[in-house]
């Protein structure tokens, strides 16, 4: 089995006990987003439209962050780009290949059944994975140096 | 509601590198890689009391998970850590479902309110 297939995306499946009607306008309406997504967005979305976002990150400051939103069929998908942790400030992003996030909502029994793809990892560079692991503190580097102070001991 | 709990489904495939670290040999070859670079089998097998054949084989496991990999150079294969694809692959994507995890735990709290 190859590693890499599984690197490119994440999937995401979650069944929310509300209408589909709440949950759309949970992730259409920029401020709502913001509210439970956990930043300050300014803008609207809206196919095509920009939308700019501030996020607090403990020791890092205010970082802004980015989404260009792709496609907005009401109630039923959304979707948008933007830079997957692009959390230094100061530095520009804007050449750097984007993620696709992907949303799909679904009317269930219990609510809606809310999908999340995020997709296109593999084209990000290996030195921003890195610093967003650096800002992690489960890396795999810091495993590395578990394993070898248990086989040591 | 945790991660772990039954509304989640998270498509993942880690489960290999898990399986190929969860033997204390390999573990060990994982350290040693880790601290020392790349090493010939003769080096890995050196002071030890595994046989050649017995890390050859753990090697080729740890391989097909994808962690390490070899080059051959004369009549020896170097082996070292797929250090990109531990930390890039398996780290960091559980770094950003960590996140999506978390923000979906909110979004839920927020429109179930």
């Amino acid at each position: 089995m190859k590693l890499h297939n599984a690197t490119d995306r994440i999937e995401k499946e979650i069944v929310l006990r509300a209408p589909r009607s709440r949950v759309w306008r949970a992730l259409a309406d920029a401020e709502e987003f913001g509210a439970w997504f956990g930043m300050k967005l300014e803008g609207r979305f809206a196919p095509g439209a920009r939308a700019h976002g501030q996020i607090a990150l403990p020791g890092h400051g205010n970082v802004t962050i980015e989404i260009a939103i792709e496609r907005m069929d009401p109630e039923s998908r959304m979707s948008y780009r933007w830079h997957p942790y692009a959390v230094e400030s100061g530095v520009d992003y804007s050449s750097e290949p984007t993620t696709l996030v992907e949303f799909q909502l679904e009317e269930v029994a219990e609510g809606t059944r809310l999908t999340v793809v995020e997709s296109g990892f593999d084209r990000i560079p290996a030195a921003r994975r890195a610093e967003a692991l650096r800002m992690n503190d489960s890396g795999w580097a810091e495993q590395l140096e578990n394993i070898a102070r248990y086989v040591a001991s | 509601m945790s991660p772990h709990s039954a509304g989640w489904r998270e498509v993942s495939r880690a489960a290999p590198v898990f399986a190929a670290l969860g033997d204390e040999t390999r573990l060990a070859l994982v350290a040693r890689l880790s601290s020392d670079g790349p090493l010939s089998i003769t080096r890995l097998t050196a002071g030890s009391a595994v046989t050649r054949q017995a890390v050859t084989k753990h090697l080729d496991v740890l391989a097909m998970a994808g962690l390490v990999s070899d080059v051959r150079r004369g009549r020896e294969r170097i082996w070292e850590l797929e250090l990109e694809q531990m930390e890039a692959a398996g780290a960091y994507l559980e770094h950003v479902s960590k996140r999506w995890d978390e923000a979906l735990d909110r979004l839920k709290q927020f429109v179930e309110e």
